[in-house]
Order: C-alpha cells, then sequence, then structure tokens
C-alpha cells in the first residue's frame, strides 16, 4: 500500500472542493435573501467540516482561518448577528480565501497572512466577537505516523492496564474473512493511537466551572439510521473540551453478544461556554433515537464524576469471556489467522469503541471512502488496531450501503457527506481517475470506427438486407451508440463549478474597479464535457472581468442613466440543437460603436472609408490587438483579449458571437459542442471528396427544381423554399474542389440552418449515408481549415473531413460583402 | 536519441537519403518515424498547393507534403510507387511524398558544407547543407523550412 496517507489527505482536498462548493451555494442563497436557518447552517458545515478535516492533517493555517470563520458564522447561526450585503459580501471573500488556503495546503503552497489577516480582523469586528482562544485546534499529526511495528510491543502492555481494549477489539477481528467492509492499513495506522493512549481525551485536568455533563445512551434504532455517536462527540468536542466516559456493564458475555444491538452508554462532560441549547444541538438529528441527559456541571463536579466512570470502564469488560486469551493473541494471530474463536460479527464492536471517539482522529470525513480490502485481514497482525478501525468505519458504511441497496460497496462520498450532515445531495457516486475515463472514450471512438468498418465490409460482402448478420449489426449499432452515449454522459459534469468560479471573478473584479455588481447564473446544472468546462475557464474569465471593467458604467453614470446603482451580470447556460449556449451579458452601456470604428481604423485594422454594419463593427472586438479602453486597467484591456477568447472558443469547436444594444447592455454568446468526441453526420459526396456534414447543422435535403432556382445577379443564386429565400453555395466551389456548375438543376441541396437563425443551401453531389463519427482533430497535426471543423476515419479507412457549415457560410457570405479579405494563406 | 549519436562518431550524423523530383536529399535520420507506402489522401480545402491533403495513420490524421511540389520541382506523376516519409518535428508530425528512399549514410560534420549563397532557386531556403556521397551531391533538408505552416489565420 502506498502512502495511505497521502490517499486519504487527496481525497480531504477532494472532499474539500465540495464542501466549499456548497458553501458558496449556501451564501449565495444567503445573498439572495433566504436567510433560513437550514442555509446558514449548510455555510456552516461547510466551514466546520473543512476546519475539522484539516485539524487532522495539521493544516494549521487553515484551521486557524477556518475557525474564525465558523466562529463569526456560528454567531449568525445563532442569531446573534443579523447579516447585511456587506456581511455576506465579506463571508464571500472568506470563502475564497477559504479555497485558496484549501489550494495552498494541498498544492503545499502559502498564502501569505496579509491576505487573511485584515479580512479576519473585519469580519471579527464585523460581527462582534474576539478572538477566542484557540481551542484545541492542535490535533498533533505526530500520532498518525505512529508506527506499526513497534505498537506490538505496546499491546502486552495495553491489555494489562486496559482488558477491555484490546480484548474486545481482538475478538471482533478474528472471524471478519467474511465482511466486505474491512478497514485498509490507512486506517490502522490512524487508529492506532486509540489503542496506546485511549483516555488521552480532550483535557480532564481542566476544571473549568462552565459546562455540562451529558449521559448519552442510544437505541438500538440510531444505529440503525446511520448516526454515529463519534461524530457526535466530535461536535461536542467542538463546544470546548471533553472527556468521554463508556459505560460497558450492560455488556453481555461475548456468545450471547447481539450484534445488532448497541449496549453501550456515555457521559460526557463538557467543559464549555456555550449554552445547553447548543449542547441539545448537537444531539439534534438523534433525538428520539436515544435517552439523553444534560446537567449543567458544578463547580468542582468535573473530576469527580469522572472518577468512579473511569473505574467503571476498566471493570466492565470483567465478564467477558474471551478475556483470557487476550495476551496470547498478537503471536497467535499471525500464526494462525483462522483461531477457533466463537463466530462474531464486528458489529458489537463498533458500539464498543465510540467510547475513543473524541481522540483525534483524522479520518472523520473520509472514513467510508477507504477501499474494501478484505485480505487485511490474514495479512495484518495486529488485531487490536484493526478491529478499532474497522469498529470505526462499521457504523458508518453499513447504514449506507443498505439505503443504497448496495452492499459490499461504500458509496464512496455519500457517505461522509451523510455523516457529517453536509448539505450534499446523498448520492451514491464513485471517483474515477479521468485518465481512465478518457482511455474508455478513446476505447469506445476505435469501436465506432470498427462498427462502420465491419458495416462497410458486410454491405460489400452483397449479403441481403434481412439477413442475420445486418440485423445482427443493426443492434450492433444500436448498442455501440448507447455505450458512446453512457461513456459521454459520465465526462459530462453540470457547469455549476465553473460558474461559481465566475462569481469570485465578478467579486474579485468590481471591488477592484470600484464597481457595484451582482452576478446572476442561470442554467448551472447545464451538463457539459469536463474538458470543455475545463477549457472554458479562461476565456469566460476574461469576458466576465471584459463585462465588469468595460461592459458595466461607474456607479455614477449608471444613475445618471437612470439604472440601478449596482450592475448586473449574467452568466447563463443552456442547451440549445445539440449544442450548449452559454451567455455572458451585462445591462452597461453597450458597445460604443462610433469609438470602435475610430479605434480600428486608428489601429490600422480597418480602411478608414470602411462601410460596416452595426454587426460588423461589434465584431471587430473579436480582431487581434483591438482594445477601446481609454486607459489600461489592471483587469483588462492589454490588447490581448477577444482574439484569444475567440480563438480559444473556436479550439473547443465553438463559435461566439456578439449583440448589443446602446444604452442596454451587451451580450456574448458561447456555443459549443456537447462533446469533443463523435458528432451525427451526413456522410456527402462532392467531386471526388467525402465529406461530413454534422446532422444537427442539417434542417431538411431536397433536389432542386427549376422553379426553386433564381438567380440574383451574374454569380448567385438564391433558393425559394416555400416563400423564403435562401443563397445557395456550391460545396465543391467553396471548398475549392470543382469551378462552379453551370447549372444546379437537379443537384442535391442540404439545407443549412444557423444558431443565428440564418440559412443555407449547401450543394453537395450525392448523400451517402448517416452515421456517427469519430472526430479528430486538424488543428493539433495541421491547423485549422476554413470551413472545415475537423476530420474523422471512415469504414473504409479513408480520412474524410466534417463540415463546418456555419464558418463556411460566413466565409462564403463574407465575400459578397464588404468583410476584411482572407488573408493570404502562406505558403 | 542519445544513443545513436554516442554509437556513431559524435562528429557525424545519419542521413537518410532519398529521391524527389530527380534529386537526391536527405533528412536526419533522428526526425524519421516511419516509411511506408502511399495512400490515397484526403484533400484539404484552401491548403497551400504542396500539401497533397491527410492520410489515416493508424487512427491519427497526417498530413501529407508533396515535397517536390514544395521544392518547386517538376512533379512526376503520381504513382504508387512513392513512398512516404513520416517525420516528426518537435512534437508536429508531417508525411513528406518522396519518389524513392535510397540509403542511410553516416556523414562526418566537416564534409557538410553550407549550400552556396548564389543560387537563387526557390529550393535553395529548403536546404540546411551539402555533401558528397560517391560523387552525388546530397541536399540536407531543412524540416523546420518544409513543414506547413501552423495554424494559419483565418479572421
Amino acid at each position: 500500500m502506498s502512502d495511505p496517507m497521502a490517499e486519504i489527505r487527496a481525497s480531504f482536498f477532494i472532499e474539500c472542493e465540495e464542501l466549499l462548493e456548497s458553501l458558496q451555494d449556501g451564501l449565495q442563497m444567503m445573498d439572495d435573501g433566504d436567510t433560513d436557518s437550514e442555509t446558514i447552517n449548510i455555510v456552516f458545515r461547510a466551514v466546520h467540516s473543512i476546519k475539522g478535516g484539516a485539524g487532522a492533517f495539521g493544516l494549521d493555517d487553515l484551521v486557524h482561518f477556518a475557525h474564525r470563520f465558523e466562529t463569526a458564522m456560528d454567531e449568525v447561526r445563532a442569531g446573534r448577528f443579523h447579516p447585511d450585503g456587506e456581511a455576506i459580501r465579506l463571508f464571500f471573500t472568506c470563502a475564497d480565501i477559504l479555497g485558496d488556503l484549501v489550494r495552498a495546503a494541498r498544492d503545499e503552497g502559502e498564502v501569505p497572512s496579509d491576505v487573511t489577516d485584515p479580512v479576519l480582523a473585519k469580519l471579527e469586528k464585523l460581527v462582534g466577537v474576539e478572538e477566542e482562544e484557540e481551542e484545541d485546534l492542535d490535533f498533533t499529526p505526530a500520532t498518525l505516523s505512529l508506527d506499526l511495528g513497534g505498537l506490538g510491543g505496546d499491546l502486552p502492555d495495553l491489555g494489562g492496564d486496559l482488558p477491555d481494549l484490546s480484548a474486545l477489539p481482538a475478538t471482533g477481528a478474528e472471524d471478519d474473512d467474511a465482511l466486505p467492509l474491512m478497514a485498509d492499513s490507512a486506517e490502522l495506522t490512524a487508529a492506532a493511537p486509540i489503542g496506546t493512549e485511549p483516555l488521552d481525551i480532550g483535557a480532564p485536568e481542566a476544571v473549568v466551572a462552565k459546562g455540562f455533563t451529558v449521559f448519552f445512551k442510544p437505541e438500538d434504532t440510531l444505529y440503525a439510521s446511520g448516526n454515529e455517536p463519534l461524530y457526535l462527540f466530535r461536535a461536542l468536542r467542538d463546544l470546548g473540551d471533553i472527556s468521554v466516559v463508556a459505560h460497558c456493564g450492560d455488556l453481555p458475555a461475548l456468545d450471547t453478544l447481539d450484534p445488532d444491538t448497541g449496549h453501550l452508554s456515555w457521559t460526557v462532560t463538557v467543559h464549555t461556554e456555550e449554552p445547553e441549547l447548543a449542547v441539545r444541538e448537537v444531539f439534534e438529528f438523534v433525538d428520539g433515537l436515544c435517552q439523553l441527559d444534560i446537567t449543567p456541571l458544578k463547580e468542582t463536579g468535573a473530576p469527580i464524576a469522572e472518577a468512579p466512570a473511569v473505574t467503571a470502564a476498566a471493570e466492565a469488560p470483567a465478564p467477558l469471556p474471551p478475556l483470557d486469551f487476550a495476551a496470547d493473541l498478537p503471536s497467535d494471530l499471525s500464526s494462525a489467522p483462522t483461531a477457533e474463536l466463537p463466530p462474531l460479527t464486528p458489529a458489537p464492536t463498533a458500539p464498543a469503541t465510540p467510547e475513543l471517539a473524541p481522540a483525534p482522529l483524522p479520518e472523520t470525513p473520509m472514513a467510508a471512502e477507504l477501499q474494501p480490502m478484505p485480505e487485511a485481514a490474514a495479512a495484518v497482525p495486529q488485531p487490536a488496531p484493526k478491529a478499532a478501525a474497522k469498529a470505526e468505519e462499521k457504523p458508518v458504511v453499513k447504514p449506507v450501503a443498505k439505503s443504497e441497496d448496495e452492499p459490499g460497496k461504500p458509496a464512496a462520498s455519500s457517505a461522509p457527506a451523510k455523516a457529517t450532515g453536509t448539505p450534499t445531495q446523498p448520492r451514491a457516486t464513485v471517483r474515477v481517475d479521468l485518465e481512465r475515463i478518457d482511455r474508455l472514450v478513446n476505447l469506445v471512438g476505435e469501436l465506432v470506427i470498427n462498427q462502420a468498418m465491419l458495416s462497410q465490409s458486410v454491405t460489400e460482402a452483397g449479403l441481403p438486407p434481412n439477413s442475420p448478420v445486418s440485423t445482427g449489426l443493426e443492434e450492433f449499432l444500436q448498442l455501440t451508440r448507447d455505450i458512446q452515449e453512457s461513456v459521454m454522459m459520465i465526462r459530462a459534469q453540470p457547469i455549476k463549478s465553473l460558474f461559481q468560479r465566475m462569481g469570485r471573478i465578478v467579486r474579485e473584479s468590481s471591488a477592484s474597479v470600484g464597481k457595484e455588481v451582482r452576478l446572476h447564473t442561470d442554467g448551472e446544472n447545464t451538463e457539459v464535457d469536463k474538458t470543455v468546462i475545463e477549457r472554458l475557464a479562461d476565456p469566460l474569465t476574461h469576458m466576465i472581468r471584459n463585462a465588469v471593467d468595460h461592459g458595466l458604467e461607474s456607479p455614477e453614470k449608471r444613475l445618471e442613466a437612470g439604472k440601478s446603482r449596482e450592475g448586473h451580470v449574467t452568466l447563463t447556460a443552456q442547451h440549445r440543437s445539440g449544442r450548449i449556449v452559454i451567455e455572458v451579458s451585462d445591462d452597461g452601456a453597450g458597445i460604443n460603436r462610433e469609438r470602435v470604428k475610430a479605434k480600428a481604423i486608428e489601429n490600422g485594422l480597418i480602411p478608414a472609408d470602411a462601410q460596416l454594419s452595426d454587426s460588423d463593427i461589434d465584431n471587430l472586438l473579436f480582431l487581434p490587438g483591438f482594445s477601446t479602453a481609454a486607459e489600461i486597467s489592471n483587469l483588462s484591456g492589454r490588447g490581448v483579449g477577444m482574439d484569444v477568447v475567440k480563438s480559444s472558443i473556436q479550439a473547443l469547436g465553438g463559435r461566439i458571437s456578439i449583440t448589443s444594444q446602446e444604452g442596454k447592455g451587451t451580450t456574448f454568446s458561447i456555443s459549443l459542442p456537447l462533446t469533443l468526441a463523435v458528432l451525427d453526420g451526413m456522410v456527402v459526396r462532392v467531386d471526388d471528396e467525402t465529406l461530413v456534414v454534422p446532422l444537427n447543422a442539417i434542417l431538411e435535403t431536397l433536389t432542386l427544381t427549376d422553379n426553386d432556382l433564381k438567380a440574383l445577379g451574374p454569380e448567385t443564386h438564391v433558393v425559394q423554399i416555400r416563400g423564403g429565400f435562401v443563397p445557395l453555395l456550391d460545396l465543391g466551389a467553396e471548398l475549392g474542389y470543382r469551378q462552379p456548375l453551370d447549372s444546379y438543376v437537379g443537384g442535391i441541396v442540404l439545407l443549412i440552418g444557423q444558431e443565428d437563425g440564418n440559412r443555407a443551401a449547401l450543394v453537395v453531389d450525392a448523400i451517402e449515408d448517416q452515421r456517427q463519427v469519430v472526430i479528430k482533430g486538424l488543428e493539433g497535426s495541421y491547423g485549422r481549415v476554413p470551413g472545415i471543423a475537423a476530420a474523422t476515419i471512415l469504414g473504409d479507412g479513408q480520412i474524410a473531413l466534417i463540415l463546418d457549415p456555419t464558418d463556411l457560410v460566413g466565409q462564403a457570405s463574407g465575400r459578397t460583402r464588404t468583410r476584411q479579405p482572407q488573408p493570404a494563406l502562406v505558403g | 536519441m542519445t544513443d545513436n549519436e554516442k554509437q556513431t562518431d559524435s562528429t557525424s550524423i545519419e542521413l537518410l537519403s532519398f529521391r524527389v523530383g530527380g534529386q537526391d536529399y536527405s533528412v536526419d535520420i533522428m526526425s524519421v518515424r516511419e516509411i511506408r507506402g502511399s495512400a490515397k489522401a484526403t484533400s484539404l480545402p484552401h491548403a497551400p498547393f504542396f500539401v497533397k491533403g491527410v492520410i489515416n495513420l493508424r487512427g491519427t490524421v497526417l498530413p501529407i507534403i508533396d515535397l517536390s511540389a514544395r521544392l518547386g520541382l517538376q512533379t512526376g506523376e503520381d504513382t504508387e510507387r512513392n513512398v512516404i516519409i513520416v517525420v516528426d518535428l518537435g512534437g508536429r508530425t508531417a508525411g513528406l511524398m518522396v519518389d524513392a528512399v535510397s540509403d542511410i549514410l553516416a556523414i562526418p560534420t566537416e564534409e557538410m558544407q553550407p549550400p552556396p549563397d548564389l543560387a537563387a532557386d526557390e529550393a535553395r531556403t529548403f536546404v540546411s547543407a551539402l555533401t558528397i556521397v560517391d560523387g552525388r551531391m546530397i541536399r540536407i533538408l531543412d524540416l523546420e523550412a518544409v513543414m506547413p505552416p501552423q495554424g494559419e489565420e483565418v479572421a
């Protein structure tokens, strides 16, 4: 097992990303005026869970910040502080910094304290809490590196001191070969310290006047509903120092033990400044599932109350029969892992061990994510820690697995989500390395090509269309398509994460230019290929900054124009005819076309006497080296703007367009293919070349008659289709395969529709097939070809080009209008 | 790559020589990935005249350069006997269509001479050095110059 801590650490950071996301969500909801206590709880819990996990890894900076953020949120939660817009903005900043800290911790970087401190100071001033004395933030990661080898030696001693501890787990450890849920060695290391210093919980010597004694006796239903005393104790620990004493007196003898019932109860002494309500809140979720008595602590009550309890704990194991061979166990086990112990499931150990709960366990949110490792039973010689670890894991995982009807599958992320009460939807998910998915995607791509080749061979073999082979092939085709879609679904992700990042961009950029900006998002759950999301981040960031910096006016100008002081930037995503359309719009002043044109002339981008339509002028923004900002601001305006955006969008097979209304605002619209791997296309023949036209661009196909064709000028033709006129383009001529024909009567035409609603009729020689093709980029090997989106490999092994109809039509119509000429191709 | 350089004398390089348009050319053998027979290329619209098109090289799209056209030599008949040399230059892969591959030569670097400056021939810019082997002049191709322009600007 490679460094197990590294794995746990990695999953902690993945967890953090999810928590940060729900934190952002929660804040957004608060910002939208939802001050529901559940919303505040979402925020609180997210911060809290990050803090908890970070503590276990000794990420002090993170813990420190999260703790103070949490304290502030707690004030909000307790209703002592009602956040206004300013406060929520500050919370957003805190969330951003928290995200930075998490990432810094992950990449072993650092966030300078001059970033965090002022914000913290502001936070505390605002919320009005002084910085508390650092509570037990010292989770001492040192215990984690405890050497297992040394533990074997310690164990016998332990057995002497605390027979219950070593005996209980040891017996549980024996018979577990059948158990699918097994702790891996990561947890062994993690859990090891429990065995060695089981009573080092909190700080019992601290005699604090304030606090409570909590008697807690869970009913069986508490375990059955997936609750875990450990987490409750841990939540208690966040209120203050605690000491926990387990009462094992009710434990029956092992051979009469019913594994499905709990027999333990606990007395927890909490030293806290918090009111009783806070303590009760911890048990909110198990209300009715346990017997709970909370009594205020008396002055010197703590130590006295504790003393008898401890002895009780020590005496408790007396009735346990297996106690006798506890001392022999370590050697016994390593030689004979199948010792003849009475059959036992580990369930009884589960309720037994949580008395150790408040010990600094590192695996808090991740316990359930560890891989099941059945071989651990035979391989690991130290039974005690293993059993303890298992006991940790079991109560968490089992209920979840049950509820998902997937026994044995540790339902990775849902388990900790449930256990720690984060608002993430409890859906079973599996985290998979992206590389594996990509490999799968590629393989499916090959499968599609292969399937195409096979169909071609079958056709060439001249088999009758209804032969079993053809029918089988049809089904094969259907299956291939289903597989393809499912694989693509794996890669698809909601675009939400990207939108949340944009929220931050808006906050930061608006602050730096002194504008008040509100970001609205819509369609966050639109699913897009992961690669698309990743590669959209940069262009979108740029567009958002542009919108804030150039698009929106200053607050004063907005007021003058009769608009609200606060500017609005809207970010939407939606599926539209097989593509995803993302729009960035602002309600600013719109494009100042006079200025844009003047600037373009000044920069020599267009001749001074150029006659440009409004949309032509708007499109000037996409030219390289164009920037209208009179002065260069920090944010944008270095002239490396929209052209870069445009080329990155094009590299994704997308298009960007711009609409603007003077005084009303500007909208950038990006249209992207859903996936970068496959498309449905119509295979057509032009001259001697085979081309693929994306099916989603084709509205209809028709054969031209004399009546349809109308000449327009000497060269141009239009097609009359149901009362409308559509320009006719000869694909062969447009692509330079042949000279334009003299007559197109009788020709086959594809009617192409574009996002902007424009249509065009493409003349082709023949329609050959309709099939799914795997996209092979041309950019990597050759470069962009005008009018061509990509290439694909057909069934006969030949390469066919995939048409980009919009680009092609744009190129063609560009020739008839005054648009800058195509730069000569370099040769 | 370093292994091969160690094997040969550090002062000599290995070249793959081939014939194109009736002349002898060569490229550094380290940039040659493979040699394969000619295949029907799918022509690319708006491509420079010397770009023959693209072919399918085991699932990847490989642009093919008609070297004789590129060098401004007389273009022979397209025959099945043409050979494609797949070369790799800084991560970019392309196929050079030539008439025939001739030999592998180890040439001491001191026997390589820069091309004389007076040649105004277009091919001159594509030749980085000259050498003589068995009385034949071998031109060493400047691959960088031969490769198709990458990512031409499309407004």
